[in-house]
């Protein structure tokens, strides 16, 4: 994936053990405080950081957001943090965790906006297809369960039934099978979860997901840096 | 299979969490953060706090308590109460609340939905509505704040709400407040064939069938008070909540 511009990578700071294991974007449009503190909930260290700059040298990543697709690429674009957020996660190979509209960012466009996304994750975002459904309503809101679709650290087969909070308009569609991580339904099968070399995403919110939500964020801390 | 959330409502007075008979006589039932944890252990869908004092006391939300509460809650935590403007509303976001319940700031000024919406997302805004029968038992808007109510049809006031970009209605038959006699089923029916967003059904839920009737009514989700803080004839303080299998089994067939 050529994503990177021709700007010299950004200075990487060696990835020291001093950093605390997550390192939570900022831009603006998260509920990052929930997601901290499920993360320290679980033993974690995670630390907020609202400087592009602070992305350099961070063992991990998570990239929580709620609210519409464009305003959430119009931050990270306009705060200065794609290039390092690349760095890290295509150069470094950092883990990366995108959460809900992060999740989303972490793909190519979306019908929602126009501005590009992350392009990390080959799929485009498209609105909820309740497939007739009449009774259900747009946002998906709520806990729904969430199936494997293949073996994978984040949720992990054999586990026994695992529901998650969601509150969604728009779906990952991926081009390639593979990518997808987990599945679940609401009117008709989505996507979930994604997953691709050392970048995951996950449609829900695990850090509102009480104790499924906790031992998710516990095996992300646990993926290897 | 359909994933209806049933949602705790907790009410918050003089810092202490009370429950209220027809939005009256308000009977302490124990302190907010001991009930959150609590609900928390218990793993429930959803969780909303509302303090029923701010806006009739002209201020704003307890912030600390709040954040409290927020830290408490490994769920989506709902807040309502004395949110004036989008910037009241910014910082409980901040805090930690996924979510925020207006009513009198939306009647003084609907135009302050759009504006918490284009910050945090629809899905982050809920409008509540108080609906109380008249003497002829016709549905009329309610403001237990005392605000003055413009739109008195309140179908049209559920429409005006999505319209202005409330991504949930919170719907309060105050009729059935505290009493545990069942839900409004007509109110329900009507409210959710007008809000194409989720509607919460509140008001007069005493059982598990009654949480069942709400959402064949067309309820996406269901809120309760008593039922969850209040046990048995003398309704002795009891914080519960239905397994989730009890659940499941509810929409089964």
């Amino acid at each position: 994936m050529a994503l990177l511009d021709d700007k010299p990578a950004p200075e990487t700071a060696e990835r020291s053990r001093e950093r605390p294991e997550v390192t939570i974007v900022d831009c603006g449009i998260g509920n990052i405080r929930s997601v901290q503190r499920m993360f320290e909930a679980v033993d974690g260290e995670a630390e907020i950081v609202s400087e592009p700059s602070a992305i350099a040298g961070a063992r991990r990543v998570a990239l929580p957001g709620v609210g519409a697709f464009d305003a959430g690429m119009k931050a990270l674009r306009d705060g200065g943090w794609i290039d390092p957020l690349n760095h890290a996660a295509l150069v470094e190979k950092v883990p990366v965790i995108g959460i809900c509209l992060g999740m989303q960012m972490l793909c190519r466009r979306s019908e929602e906006g126009v501005l590009p996304g992350l392009g990390w994750i080959e799929a485009d975002v498209r609105l909820v297809d309740l497939g007739g459904e009449t009774r259900l309503k747009i946002p998906h809101m709520g806990w729904t369960v969430t199936r494997p679709a293949r073996p994978n650290p984040l949720i992990p087969e054999g586990q026994g039934e695992q529901r998650f909070y969601y509150v969604h308009k728009y779906r990952a569609v991926c081009d390639r099978r593979d990518d997808v991580l987990a599945t679940a339904t609401y009117g008709t099968e989505f996507t979930a979860a994604v997953h691709r070399d050392n970048i995951y995403g996950v449609q829900f919110h695990p850090e509102k997901s009480h104790r499924f939500g906790m031992a998710l964020m516990r095996r992300f801390l646990d993926i290897a840096c | 299979m359909l994933s209806h959330r049933v949602i705790p409502c907790l009410l918050l007075s003089r810092g202490g969490l009370v429950k209220t008979h027809k939005f009256a006589k308000p009977k302490y039932v124990g302190d907010p953060i001991n009930a959150v944890k609590i609900f928390n252990e218990k793993e429930v869908d959803e969780l909303m706090v509302l303090d029923i004092d701010a806006s009739k006391e002209r201020r704003g939300p307890d912030f600390e308590l709040i954040e409290q509460l927020a830290g408490e809650c490994f769920m989506p935590l709902c807040y309502g109460g004395g949110i004036r403007h989008a910037d009241d509303a910014k910082l409980l976001f901040k805090l930690g609340v996924e979510k925020v319940s207006l009513q009198s700031a939306v009647l003084h000024s609907p135009a302050v939905i759009r504006e918490i919406a284009d910050h945090a997302g629809e899905q982050a805004v809920v409008v509540s509505i108080d609906v109380k029968r008249d003497w002829l038992g016709r549905p009329q808007p309610f403001s237990a704040a005392g605000v003055p109510i413009k739109q008195r049809d309140w179908r049209r006031a559920v429409a005006d709400a999505v319209a202005n970009g409330a991504g949930e209605i919170l719907l309060n038959a105050v009729d059935r407040d505290g009493t545990l006699a069942g839900v409004d089923r007509g109110l329900i029916a009507e409210g959710s064939a007008i809000a194409d967003v989720p509607l919460i059904a509140m008001g007069g839920v005493g059982s598990l069938a009654d949480i069942r009737a709400a959402t064949d009514a067309g309820a996406s989700a269901v809120a309760a008070g008593a039922f969850f803080v209040f046990h048995g004839p003398h309704r002795a303080v009891l914080i519960t909540y239905p397994r989730y299998d009890e659940l499941r089994a509810l929409w089964s067939d």
